[in-house]
């Protein structure tokens, strides 16, 4: 930890933002500039060789190249953007932060404080527009505050359950002059970021598991975020518990663990969701029990009987009842917890994991991956990728069929490389943020996957991408569709195809203005070659795959119907 | 099945704490039927009391939503029969249509009430209590004509001392 800095220094506000921003250990800031906030771009001015700048082609970029530095990193993202659009351009970053609980600063500039609520020249109310999506923030009109405000800023963003925090700059304090002297913030009195955890609660949890029959886990970016992912698997590995993860859970536990038995969710895989309401005592570890996990909640999991472990006690009893909840830091809360259980195994119970992964197999996976005829497939490309990377690489994704695939296929073999927008489903989100995550891991590989409608809502990113010379292997699982819409109006509307064909640009030729190498494929043969290419490029590429146009994602659990409904077909 | 709810939140003075809590409210479409503010035993600790009608699963979920905002000590919630709470409310009446002294000193005394300000033109009544006794006598002086009424919005404390104990407890022990 850096020594806190007690010695005061007469300084600008603007200069004290970029002496906190060393003293918080900052590598990057994803921003984009403009007049309330140009005090601080020139502070930045004389710091290029400690502080990083990421000039984005637009602030949402921005916030998602942060969202992915975050997520690949486990530390806090930075951003900064001007007042007003550039304020107002980064709040569905930061919603998609808030509910993927991922850690922020977002630093805005503001006009100066006498012209605030006279409409001036680029003036909105960020304050009150971000409020329901941050997890605090704040304006600052003295310099004498900022230095206070952003030890906050800092300590909120990244302890307890991470989020997105705020503080709006204006415009005369970035210039005002203060005495500076900083040090970290360690602790705000109104707030308990880590609950107490509670040693009776952990003694009836451990009964429940040692009375069990048919235990089951359900584990989240809980895990992740609480640095648990040892922890996670020496209680599970002890207990012997067959364990499925959601979403943002992904690779927290290796892929290929024996008893890692797959998703949760609506294209999750078809055990965990049948067995969800045969298992008698369920433990969900850091997650959330969304409704694309739970299915129709009145049909989800009655029998069992529920073990809760969170950080955060608005999750108890918020979705699904819990018998016994157990609130705490997922690392402590496991270490107890694994001294209390007893060592096990639930080999028949597991079985039926296998049982019903067999027929998956058999359905599914097997004629999406191995495919012999008609047109590539999303998972045989994913497969192709995840097999040349050997699970070593970040997969990033956007939001539809091609997210759902390329979770369900990519194997993981290292915690933090999952990065995808899980709670919003922001579309546009997987570009900037598979910038942001080779920027925070550049020794790995990051794979970006996108379809072609999401590919398009960021697009401009393509320019950074470029000017940073960041490796970002990106491929475009191409269908001309916004396919999970279009999957719906198949399914659910009669085949009403409503808006959401696509007529689109060459990728390859847009990727070239930018200076990236591309190729497009269609044919099956030429995938392994072309991954083995864009793989060994030096540099970014991009790679478009044209996909079957009418492909659904299975299996999947319909909109409204019980998990134990989901359907292979 | 809804009911009335007196929520009591304990947080720092700040800026824009009202925006973040009642927000809480309009994301779920709950209607706030009445809120005070004011500074609390605590120097420094300010004490919201919300009242809202809804369901005791619902009101579980919005309390701890609104214990998790940052800058919010402690928030708990009580149905009426645990607190103790009052209304204030001021009644302009026209000093011309209710001239009869003894029916003032009648009003007066069976409500409870007392006499703010006379004016040539008015009178300025005042009388506190729970909504329905304040809005019984809106309802009794409105032949003679109402000029201008307003209701605070309800204050509570909480009766049961054990649970103030940990709630000081938590206030004042940071």
């Amino acid at each position: 930890m850096t020594q806190p800095i007690t010695e005061s220094i007469k300084t600008s506000g603007a200069d004290a933002v970029m002496k906190v921003l060393v003293a918080e250990e900052t590598e990057f800031i994803f921003g984009y500039p403009g007049g309330a906030i140009m005090p601080v771009y020139d502070a930045l001015y004389h710091y290029q060789d400690q502080v990083h700048h990421v000039l984005t082609r637009h602030e949402q970029g921005a916030i998602h190249a942060a969202q992915g530095y975050a997520r690949a990193t486990g530390k806090v993202g930075v951003v900064m953007a001007t007042s007003g659009p550039g304020a107002t351009n980064l709040i569905t970053g930061i919603a998609d932060a808030m509910i993927d609980s991922t850690p922020l600063v977002c630093i805005t500039g503001q006009v100066a404080s006498p012209l605030l609520g006279s409409d001036a020249f680029q003036e909105t109310d960020i304050i009150s527009i971000s409020m329901p999506v941050t997890k605090w923030n704040v304006q600052v009109t003295k310099a004498e505050d900022l230095p206070g405000a952003l030890a906050r800023a800092f300590y909120i963003a990244r302890s307890g359950r991470p989020g997105p925090v705020l503080v709006d700059i204006t415009k005369d304090a970035q210039f005002e002059e203060l005495e500076f002297a900083y040090e970290k913030c360690q602790e705000i009195r109104s707030y308990r970021p880590i609950p107490k955890l509670d040693p009776e609660q952990v003694k009836k949890a451990a009964e429940l598991i040692n009375n069990a029959q048919k235990p089951f886990i359900l584990f989240g970016q809980g895990v992740i975020l609480g640095k648990a992912e040892e922890e996670f698997k020496t209680f599970i590995e002890k207990t012997g518990i067959p364990s499925a993860w959601t979403l943002l859970g992904l690779s927290a536990l290796p892929t290929d663990h024996e008893l890692n038995v797959g998703m949760l969710g609506m294209h999750g895989n078809y055990g965990p969701n049948k067995l969800t309401n045969e298992c008698d005592v369920l433990i969900a570890i850091g997650m959330r029990f969304d409704d694309r996990v739970t299915g129709n909640l009145n049909s989800y999991a009655k029998q069992a009987k529920v073990i809760h472990l969170d950080i955060d006690p608005a999750e108890i009893n918020k979705n699904v009842k819990v018998e016994v909840p157990v609130l705490g830091d997922c690392k402590e809360s496991l270490i107890a917890l694994t001294k209390e259980v007893h060592m096990k195994s639930h080999a028949q119970w597991l079985e039926r994991f296998r049982e019903f992964d067999a027929m998956e197999r058999e359905v599914v996976i097997d004629p999406e991956i191995k495919p012999t005829e008609g047109n590539l497939t999303m998972a045989e490309v994913v497969d192709q990728v995840t097999q040349q990377t050997q699970g070593e690489a970040i997969l990033v994704t956007d939001v539809g069929q091609h997210q759902m695939v390329a979770c369900r296929y990519t194997q993981f073999k290292k915690s933090k490389s999952n990065i995808t927008s899980g709670g919003l489903g922001t579309m546009g989100f997987c570009l900037p943020a598979a910038l942001g995550a080779k920027l925070g891991a550049p020794d790995r590989d990051v794979v970006a996957v996108i379809g072609d409608g999401g590919f398009q809502m960021t697009l401009q990113e393509l320019g950074t991408i470029a000017q940073t010379r960041a490796a970002v292997k990106i491929i475009i699982l191409n269908n001309s569709f916004l396919g999970m819409v279009r999957q719906w109006q198949q399914l659910f509307f009669d085949k009403r195809y409503s808006s959401t064909e696509l007529d689109n640009p060459d990728f390859i030729t847009i990727a070239k203005g930018y200076g990236i190498k591309g190729k497009s494929i269609n044919e099956r043969g030429d995938l392994a070659a072309a991954v083995e290419e864009m793989m060994a490029h030096d540099g970014s590429y991009l790679l478009e795959v044209m996909v079957g146009k009418e492909d659904n994602v299975f299996p999947m659990v319909p909109s409204g119907a019980s998990v134990s409904d989901v359907r292979l077909s | 099945m809804e009911q009335v709810f007196t929520i009591s939140i304990f947080t720092e003075n700040s800026i824009g704490l009202l925006n973040r809590i009642t927000s809480i409210f309009t994301r779920r479409h709950l209607n706030i039927e009445s809120l005070n503010t004011s500074e609390s035993e605590s120097p420094g600790i300010h004490r919201f009391t919300i009242v809202v009608n809804t369901t005791e699963e619902q009101i579980k979920k919005l309390v701890l939503q609104i214990e998790k905002q940052v800058e919010v000590l402690k928030a708990v919630f009580h149905v009426d029969e645990e607190t103790v709470f009052q209304e204030i409310a001021l009644y302009k009446v026209s000093t011309g249509s209710i001239s009869d002294g003894n029916l003032v000193e009648k009003l007066i005394r069976d409500n409870n009430a007392r006499i703010l300000s006379m004016e040539s033109e008015f009178m300025i009544i005042e009388k506190t209590g729970h909504k329905s006794e304040t809005q019984e006598l809106l309802d009794f002086l409105r032949p003679y004509g109402v000029l201008e009424f307003v209701r605070s919005g309800r204050i509570s404390v909480i009766k049961p001392m054990e649970e103030m104990k940990d709630l000081r407890k938590r206030i004042t022990n940071f």
